[in-house]
């Protein structure tokens, strides 16, 4: 990829990033947390591309281990934030109400 | 102009889809009201990210194991995150975490391998996010040993800042050797730098004390989206530079926050050992404590119009927050306005005690965090800290010497009467003593949490 598009791509992930933090309560702070831990497991997609072109029986060990801890994160990442989000309810009982 | 290649275009519109739903998921995980759907957009857009990849043009084999690796890597962090405890939450999403640095490590180390000719920045970038990688990920898990009790204690010793940096420096002129040599790196020197990087992360982690853990778990997260990016970079794959950059702004960003938050900066942390003898010898303490029991605190809350309760991390502890939230149900229902009040740093880290509370059935808009409730205790009948310490103690107003000086506290000192629920008579954790606990309108409840509040609901009951 051309570096300065690369670099374009950085900058304005960057500052995305940033905007979106800037203005969320404390509260949901440790949910955000582990759903920008979520996020990053987007790494399984770089660890198979990896495995998938290993060449010798070390790059290929070391891409299996980088697909299972990717998966890990991914997965882990998920279950995690969506328990923590779905517990979240204002005082007004709702549709839904167990 | 090259034909058209259907599959190449189907893979990167995937790509590119999944990281608007990154970017719009995380976009609504900051409202509560729209937090729940923002995850699940998320997850769509990895689902479909994951799955497409099959197809990519530069896979040509093990695909079996590729799958049977998501299956147990899956597996394994499916089952572990829907049995942790709520209170776990921290070292757990430190785990995950550290094997996403683990997992850009590992892709940086099957490219450096291969010793192909790169471009000299792609190599920079693979070997940078090696390193960043590698630290998040052998600092996440002493983290995570440290939070789940597999580590005691901090592990300091003279001269460690000196030796972490020397180690920092090694490793990385050893990585500025493996990108200026182009493919002509010894893979000794390869392995090399990958087991100084995780010393480095382990050293770094080390001497960190428990309450400091969660800045450096958001600190690592950052990290290691910015490894992602990195590793994104190397394999031409926008995805992963996007959702890496972003969770790398994001993630340093909400490191301060929660920084600032503990009025902790974040050189603090990581370069000074909290509490060390700076300055002189903190204030002595006047008075003395004075007991109350049970029966007599739930007549005072009984009676009155405004109780505020600061719940702390012993709350969770001892699993007492479904009774303080049935013990809230009975006050209301006697026409008493209850309003919890949660200092950014109660729980382990911002925001724990929220899901804590929220795990209870507390709904989130009676739960209040410093900023808001700090104006209202003087109009406060009744304060109840229940596991809380430092985040109430006035010294950090009042005592210059405090360690503890200048961390914004709740003003509960204020109300008209405190309760203090407390296991013993000890500091606490961080062996700072509570000038609160000695205060005239203040009266300590001995008790483990989930005993006091049991007893005050019966009490509660029988009035």
């Amino acid at each position: 990829m051309e570096g300065f598009i690369a670099l374009y791509i950085f900058m304005l992930a960057a500052v995305t990033g940033y905007e979106i933090i800037s203005k969320v309560p404390v509260i949901l702070h440790t949910p955000l947390m582990s759903g920008s831990n979520f996020v990053h497991g987007i790494v399984l997609v770089g660890a198979m591309v990896a495995m998938g072109h290993a060449e010798s029986t070390a790059q290929t060990v070391i891409g299996f281990i980088a697909v299972l801890l990717a998966a890990g994160n991914a997965v882990g990442g998920y279950v995690v934030t969506e328990r923590m989000l779905e517990m979240f309810k204002p005082s007004e009982k709702k549709e839904g109400d167990k | 102009m090259e034909d058209f290649d259907l599959l190449n275009f189907v893979i990167q519109a995937t790509y590119f889809i999944a990281a608007l739903l990154f970017i719009l998921g995380l976009k609504q995980m900051g409202s509560p009201m729209t937090a729940r759907r923002g995850i699940v957009w998320a997850g769509v857009g990895m689902v479909m990210a994951t799955l497409i990849t099959y197809f990519h043009h530069e896979i040509n084999h093990n695909y079996i194991w590729m799958t049977i690796a998501i299956g147990i890597g899956g597996a394994i962090a499916y089952v572990s995150g829907k049995k942790v405890a709520m209170t776990d939450m921290p070292q757990m999403i430190a785990l995950y975490n550290g094997m996403g640095g683990g997992a850009a490590a590992a892709i940086a180390a099957v490219i450096l391998l291969k010793q192909d000719e790169m471009p000299m920045t792609i190599q920079a970038l693979a070997v940078i996010g090696a390193m960043i990688g590698t630290v998040a990920f052998s600092g996440s898990l002493v983290a995570y040993a440290k939070l789940q009790g597999l580590m005691r204690g901090v592990i300091r010793f003279p001269m460690q800042q000196f030796f972490n940096a020397l180690v920092f420096v090694v490793a990385l002129t050893i990585g500025l050797a493996i990108i200026l040599n182009g493919t002509e790196y010894s893979m000794t020197l390869l392995a090399v730098f990958f087991v100084l990087a995780l010393a480095f992360g382990v050293m770094v982690t080390v001497p960190i004390g428990g309450a400091d853990m969660p800045v450096v778990i958001s600190l690592f997260n950052a990290l290691t989206g910015l490894a992602v990016g990195f590793e994104g970079y190397v394999l031409s794959n926008p995805a992963m530079m996007i959702a890496g950059i972003v969770v790398g702004s994001a993630g340093t960003l909400l490191t301060q926050l929660m920084a600032k938050a503990m009025n902790r900066p974040i050189s603090n942390v990581l370069f000074s050992n909290f509490g060390d003898a700076d300055g002189g010898e903190a204030e002595a303490v006047n008075g003395s404590m004075k007991e109350i029991d049970a029966t007599d605190v739930a007549v005072m809350m009984a009676f009155a119009e405004k109780v505020v309760i600061i719940p702390g991390y012993g709350m969770a502890v001892a699993q007492a927050q479904h009774k303080v939230w049935e013990m809230t149900k009975q006050l209301q229902e006697r026409g008493a306005t209850v309003k919890f009040a949660i200092h950014p740093v109660a729980g382990r880290m911002p925001g724990h005690m929220n899901v804590l509370l929220a795990e209870a059935g507390v709904p989130y808009d009676i739960i209040y965090d410093l900023d808001e409730i700090n104006e209202e205790f003087p109009t406060t009948d009744v304060v109840l800290v229940i596991g809380a310490n430092d985040v109430v103690n006035p010294a950090a107003r009042t005592d210059p010497n405090s360690p503890i000086y200048g961390m914004p506290i709740l003003n509960a000192d204020y109300a008209k009467n405190v309760i203090v629920v407390k296991r013993g008579k000890g500091t606490g954790f961080s062996g700072i003593e509570n000038h609160l606990f000695f205060a005239d309108n203040t009266r300590m409840l001995y008790g483990d949490g989930q005993d006091v509040a049991n007893d005050l609901v019966t009490s509660l009951k029988e009035l």
